[in-house]
Parts: C-alpha cells; structure tokens; sequence
C-alpha cells in the first residue's frame, strides 16, 4: 500500500502540533540569537559580571606614551614584596628594536627596572618602543581555569587573585599563563601575580605602577561605567589585547600594539 | 650577584633570545618527566594482563599476575613524584578535599583512587582469594595471620564462591580497560589542553600518552618476565616471548605513526609558533627527540621487533634481542616523557627566545631522587611477588 508523503505528514503531525513546534524553534532560535548577541558584548568589554554593584576593572596601556623609565617595575616589587632579583616579576617593561633588515630584537635587562640602553647603532634602527607587561586579568583566564583547587580566583571586580593560603604550588598556573606573569614566589612557596593592587584598589588608591608612571601611560577603570575615562579611551582609540587569538577575555587592551609584540 | 638563587643566575648567561622574565626557571623538573612515565608503565602493564583475561590471550599466562603486581607497584609511587614537587607537599590533600571542576589535574586524585582502589586491588584480590585462603591455612605464626589479614576474613572457598571470584574478577578487568585508558590518556589531557603552550597543546596528546603508555609498559613486564624467569632459574618461555613481541610490534606502530602524523600536522600547518619550535628540535631537543626517542627508542626497536616476527632461529639469540628491545623502548618513551615535559619548558611564550635546563644531582627535584622514585616500585614489586607469588597460586597455572 502507497501513501502519498503529504498525507503521512498530516497523519502524524496535527496543525495544532505543528504551531507549537513553530513557536518552539522561534523561541529556541530567539534564544541562541540572544546569546550570541550578548556574547558580541562580551568581546567588547570583557564579560558582564554578575553583581553590578561593584566596579568591572579592565586596564589600558597607551605604548606611545611609555618611555621605559621602569617606575611601574620598581613600584610594583616595593609595593608588594616581589624578591628583588631579576627572575621574579608581577610587572616589567620590554624595549622593542626594529632594525632596517626586518628582525627584531626585545630586551628587558631586570624588567626595565634600572632603565634601558640601547645597543643596536642608530642607522640600523627602523623603529623602537616600549612595552609594559603585566597580569591582563583575563575573565575567561586560563590560570583560573587549571589550578587543580580552587586557588586562583575571579574577583567580584574581575580581578585575578591568588589564595596564598590555599595555593599547594603546583604551577600549573604557570604552564597555563600564555603571558608569563606568574612565578612561584620563592619564599612564599605559592603562585604569586599582579593583584592590580587590590589592597589599594579597597582603599580607592590606584595600582602602584598606574600611581608613578610619570606620562600616564597606564590607566585603568570601570569597564561597566560607560562614561569612564576608560571606555571613552576604548572607543577613541583602536585598541588590541596579546594573543587575541587564545580567546583568554583579557581586560589589559594596549593602544598601538606592534605585530612584533607577543 | 644574586646571592639567593644561584642556579638561576647561571642560568641567566644560557638565555638565547628574548624569555619573559619569570620563565628563567623552569617549574616543572625531572620529577615531572618520571610521573607520565611511571603512570604509563601502569596503563600498559594493566593493558597486557588484560588481554589474556579478557581477550583469551592463554599464551601470555605467565605474564598475567606479574603484569598485574608491577601494575600496582608502579601506581603506588606515582603520586610521589608529584607531592614531592608540589611547593606546598603538606597541602597536597586539598586536591582531594576541594576539587576545582574546571581543573584537569583536579580529578587526577579520583581517576587514580578509582584506579588503585577498584581497579588493582580489588582485581588482584579476587585473583588471589583462593590462594591466599589456603596460604593462611598452610602456613604458621605471623605469616598466617598476614593472609588471614588480607583475605578480609572471607575465607569461603566452596566452587560456588570460587566462581563469583571469577566472574568479579573479569568483570572488574572489564571496567579496567577503559580506565587504564583515561588514567593515562587523562595524563596526556593534562598536557593537551594547556593552550598557551603549542608544543603541548594537541588533541592528539592523550592518544599519543596512552599509546607511549602501552608500548612503556608492555616492554616492563616483558623484561620483569625475563628478570624473574632469571632469578628464578626457570626457563624462559620463547612463545611467550614471541606472543608479547607480536603485540609490541603493532602496538609501536600505531605509537609511531600517531606521533609522526601530530609532527607532520606540525610541520604542515606550520602556525605562528612553528619556527620557534622548529629551532627547539633542532637545538636543545636534538639528541633526545631524534636520537634517544626517534632512532634508540623508537626506530631500532621496530626494526627488531620486525626482525623477530620472522626470525624463528636461535632462541638465545632472540631472547637477548627481546631483551635488547625492552631496554631500548623503555629509553625511548622516557626520552619522550623528557621531550614533552622539559622541552615545552624552554621556549620561550613570547616565542623569542629559550631557556636552559641543568638537572642538578642532588635535592627533591635532582637526579639521585628521580632514580629513587623509578627504583622504588621494583622494591615494592619484589616485596608483592614475595607475599604473592603467582608461582604459588592455587590451583597451580604458571
């Protein structure tokens, strides 16, 4: 026996069937569209936390402003008990050298901190520039993704915090920054990073490196504050994180960011 | 200069290029490099006992309690490598207590509690039920009451009770293939999914951990099967030897053509880490990755294996070269252990530049420690094959 395929089809699904089905993948469909909307805004502005009573920090470094004077270095190892020998770090300068032959040399003897010489001769230098590192304070951050206990933390203010108490020192913390800004503090024998000086963040202070740099390359603010200084800088300026393409949701956006700067 | 760190500033005159600065010293040591290796060694032990139980391999009989003993020698020291490099051993309990679910090295603790707690143990005591029941009735003083100990008190051994031992037995073997598979696969995840690191970072990294795993631990309990034939002036069987030569063979195959297919896609798609990568194995990782792993490890080794597939002559002859084959793979996954480990320590993130790596003698994370670790589980493993000995078993079938 033969049966023609629209007869079947309206043997097993009643018209009134058929309606809900129609508002149920409308809704479905409106639904993903929403998600995919807000996640466009997320791009943006890094994340929209929960509790929107408090502050959403992200960071701004202007590299046409930096001069390498390594203030924000120095600052950064009084402020917060980082060891003073050069393999330990919350924060440092990076001198970059484009020479007329296209290579590129990166140099940052004791993180900028004593200052930067430059050693490549003059008519050999297409271009030079200074880069500040630190903690980007990731909201997807990969860190807090793999400490194995909880350790690493999100701030409510989207800050990435370490629980000296509670780090076992595992480093894989460590292994999972793609930007090198953790260590093992060597006495602490924790995971140890830029806090954004959270402890002077409470007292309404700003981070040690943003207070003494002296042409106010660094900026950080309220990415939820639409009239903040910063968002007004993110809309102004074309801006760039490192390694957009870890999708790590860094908050640390450098202005004039070089190809050269990984 | 640096009163403090002295290692570190020697090693500060080794730096080629541009590191980050907090990349001078490399977090995870040697002691890291023996932790897959040793986990491996399980995996692969476990994954040959399980072809005689489950798949009817009755050829490899001989090797079945042995390949499990050195399964759970091993598993009991594979932790301690890990605890012992944490910089707080004392709070390593906390991983256990408060997991973090996004972590994969979180659920390490679980994947091996389940592996050492329902796996192993509960697998080698239904084995040894009978046995051991009839061990703590022949022998006398403290030894008896050993058995009695470890026999739980369930001291029934009517055929029916034997029988559930059997089907337990197989079943949890059942169970435990698959968990041989994610305990070592997962240790390859753990690697895998570090996306910062492109020398780690491939979805490949499980398959090639648990294929390097089968290849390592096979090779152990053929060459414990050889020691302990040895030792106990029994003859070597060569069919034996022949049988677990056959899987070897196929199963470094698949191990060879995985890792070569992730270094072809390496090289093909050539992304923005390639050069840099390109330079590491052709600098620092040159002997271990080509020499050790490549040709000692990996390329000799299928030659003889290859070789031994037809060659049915002088069984002297073959026994050394099966003999020579189990060292040389065991060299060859370690150096891979090495490879991954260290090598993807010494590029630099910003892909600039590389570090250096000097493994001391001496400390918690020196050589002399590393050598205890590896060494340990055969202590641990003569100590089982005394307590246990599948020589002994009841009924008699060794």
């Amino acid at each position: 026996m033969s049966q023609s395929p629209s007869a079947m089809d309206n043997e097993r699904v009643k018209p009134s069937r058929r309606k809900f089905l129609k508002s149920a993948v409308t809704i479905a469909g409106a639904a993903i569209g929403y998600q995919w909307l807000k996640s466009g805004q997320y791009l943006l502005y890094g994340a929209d936390p929960e509790d929107k009573n408090v502050p959403w920090y992200g960071i701004v470094i202007d590299i046409e402003k930096c001069i390498g004077c390594g203030s924000c270095a120095k600052s950064c190892k009084m402020e917060n008990d980082v060891p003073k020998e050069p393999f330990f770090f919350r924060n440092w300068v990076e001198q970059y050298t484009v020479k007329n032959d296209g290579s590129v040399e990166i140099t940052s003897p004791n993180g900028g901190i004593d200052g930067f010489k430059q050693t490549v001769p003059d008519e050999e230098i297409f271009k030079s520039f200074f880069v500040p590192k630190m903690c980007n304070h990731c909201y997807k951050s990969p860190c807090e993704q793999v400490c194995p206990v909880g350790a690493t933390y999100l701030s409510p203010e989207g800050v990435v915090m370490v629980d000296d108490k509670y780090c076992i020192g595992c480093r894989y913390c460590v292994q999972a920054c793609p930007y090198g800004c953790r260590f093992i503090h060597p006495e602490r024998k924790v995971a140890s990073k830029c806090t954004l000086c959270y402890h002077r963040l409470k007292k309404n202070l700003a981070p040690a490196c943003m207070e003494v740099c002296p042409t106010g390359a660094r900026m950080y603010g309220n990415l939820r504050d639409k009239n903040s200084e910063i968002v007004k800088f993110l809309k102004e300026h074309t801006t760039q994180v490192l390694r957009p393409n870890l999708n790590t949701g860094s908050k640390l956006y450098y202005n004039a960011l070089g190809m050269e700067v990984k | 200069m640096e009163p403090g760190y002295p290692h570190l500033t020697e090693i500060l005159s080794h730096i080629q290029g541009y590191i980050f600065p907090n990349e001078i010293d490399l977090q995870w040591g040697i002691l890291i490099v023996v932790y897959p290796f040793i986990t491996g060694l399980v995996a692969g032990a476990f994954i040959l006992a399980s072809l005689e139980r489950v798949f009817r391999v009755k050829i490899l009989k001989p090797t079945y309690q042995l390949a499990l003993l050195t399964a759970l020698s091993f598993l009991l020291v594979a932790t301690l490598p890990l605890i012992s490099h944490l910089a707080q051993p004392l709070r390593a309990y906390e991983i256990m207590i408060t997991p973090h679910g996004s972590s994969a090295m979180a659920i390490f603790g679980f994947v091996y509690l389940w592996y050492l707690m329902v796996v192993l143990l509960l697998e080698i005591w239904f084995d040894y039920r009978q046995s051991m029941v009839i061990w703590s009735q022949e022998k006398t003083g403290i030894m008896k009451w050993v058995y009695k100990i470890i026999t739980l008190g369930l001291s029934d051994i009517s055929p029916r009770t034997l029988e559930w031992d059997r089907k337990l037995g197989y079943f949890i073997t059942v169970i435990g293939i698959p968990s041989a598979f994610i305990l070592h696969g997962y240790v390859g995840f753990i690697f895998g999914s570090i996306k910062a690191n492109p020398w780690w970072s491939t979805p490949l990294m499980p398959i090639i951990f648990l294929f390097s795993a089968m290849v390592s631990g096979i090779a152990m309990v053929m060459l414990i099967y050889m020691v302990v034939s040895y030792i106990r002036t029994k003859d070597l069987d060569i069919n034996v030897l022949d049988a677990i030569g056959k899987y070897l063979f196929f199963v470094l195959i698949l191990d060879f053509t995985i890792e070569g297919l992730d270094q072809i896609h390496r090289i093909y798609e050539a992304e923005e880490s390639f050069e840099t990568i390109k330079l590491l194995v052709e600098g620092k990782l040159y002997l271990t990755l080509f020499i050790s792993q490549g040709l000692i490890g990996t390329l000799i080794p299928l030659g003889l294996l290859a070789f031994l597939q037809f060659y049915k002559g002088r069984i002297r002859l073959r026994k050394t070269l099966y003999f020579i084959t189990g060292i040389l793979i065991l060299i060859g996954v370690y150096s891979m252990r090495w490879n991954v480990v260290i090598g993807g320590q010494l590029f630099s993130k910003s892909f600039s530049g590389f570090t250096s790596f000097k493994v001391g003698l001496i400390g918690l994370d020196g050589t002399l420690m590393a050598a205890f670790w590896l060494i340990l589980p055969f202590g641990i493993l003569a100590f089982l094959l005394w307590l246990l000995p599948p020589w002994k078993m009841v009924p008699e079938d060794y």
